[in-house]
């Protein structure tokens, strides 16, 4: 690895940390307004991170690809989408949630949330795909 | 919800997501780009890492239920390592490119092999402890 190599590699792991440490806080921060503040479900917490973060990478991807509307660098590329995006949204508290509904005997609960996550989370990342395809499609007016 | 859990929390998250970054590339620098498999094992031992924490914490409690170590450990590094955002992603663009049938297994991979992984990691540690 020549030394170029190398700092390219430092920055995007660099892009990466630093977004999925603002990702993982905002996470921790809608958690605290949903369950502390408004006193509703942890389980709400962590599907609403998870269905705004899909939305995000594929808004985000779509608009930044080679023939998309907005230039990013692959450091900022990845800031948002492995970063943040990777840090706000969690495949872990997800499954443990579901793991927890089904150790309680709730198994119409568990399956559910988890099937209503998933798809949830799938859908709006298709909703993102289709909004900033369409944004690329607009022409340029200046 | 302190300054010193958010600041945890932040660095968890930056561990987390770089360890997440590297195995993923590892993963997908051996088997190939063409099926997400990084994401799959990033969230697969995420799972099983949580679970064996969850374990932890009702076995043996102490340092495993202390606030501030979940905020580090649980919120922070396994929240920032697992994604739901790549996995959804990487699923919607193998639809994209007509791989149906691919799209679907990762979808139904990700999603059973998970709780299968939190289910082993727990089970495990509170056998072992317990």
């Amino acid at each position: 690895m020549s030394g170029n190599d190398r700092q390219t590699a430092l920055r995007l792991y660099l892009a990466v940390g630093c977004g999925a440490a603002v990702g993982s806080l905002a996470r921790f921060l809608c958690g605290y307004v949903i369950v502390s503040l408004l006193g509703w479900s942890a389980l709400l917490a962590t599907a609403f991170v998870n269905v705004v973060g899909s939305w995000v990478i594929m808004f985000f991807a779509t608009l930044t690809r080679p023939d998309g509307r907005l230039m990013v660098g692959p450091a900022g590329r990845q800031f948002v989408t492995g970063g943040f995006c990777g840090g706000l949204t969690t495949f872990s508290a997800m499954s443990l949630d579901t793991f927890i509904l089904l150790f309680e005997g709730d198994l119409g609960l568990a399956t559910t949330y988890l099937v209503s996550v998933v798809v949830l989370s799938l859908a709006s990342a298709w909703l993102g795909y289709l909004m900033a395809a369409r944004f690329n499609r607009l022409p340029i007016t200046r | 919800m302190t300054l010193a859990a958010c600041a945890l929390v932040l660095i968890g998250g930056f561990l987390g997501g770089v360890s997440r970054f590297f195995l993923s590339g590892v993963v997908g620098r051996s088997v190939g780009e063409t099926f997400p498999w990084g994401t799959l094992v990033v969230n697969v031992s995420g799972a099983l890492a949580i679970g064996a924490f969850a374990g932890a914490a009702r076995s043996v409690g102490g340092i495993f239920s202390a606030e501030l170590v979940r905020d580090l450990i649980v919120v922070g590094l396994f929240g920032g390592y697992t994604t739901v955002s790549s996995f959804c992603l990487q699923t919607l663009n193998l639809a994209l490119d007509g791989e149906r049938r691919l799209a679907a297994f990762n979808a139904v991979a990700s999603a059973a092999l998970c709780m299968l992984a939190v289910a082993l990691g727990f089970w495990a540690v509170v056998r072992v402890a317990g």
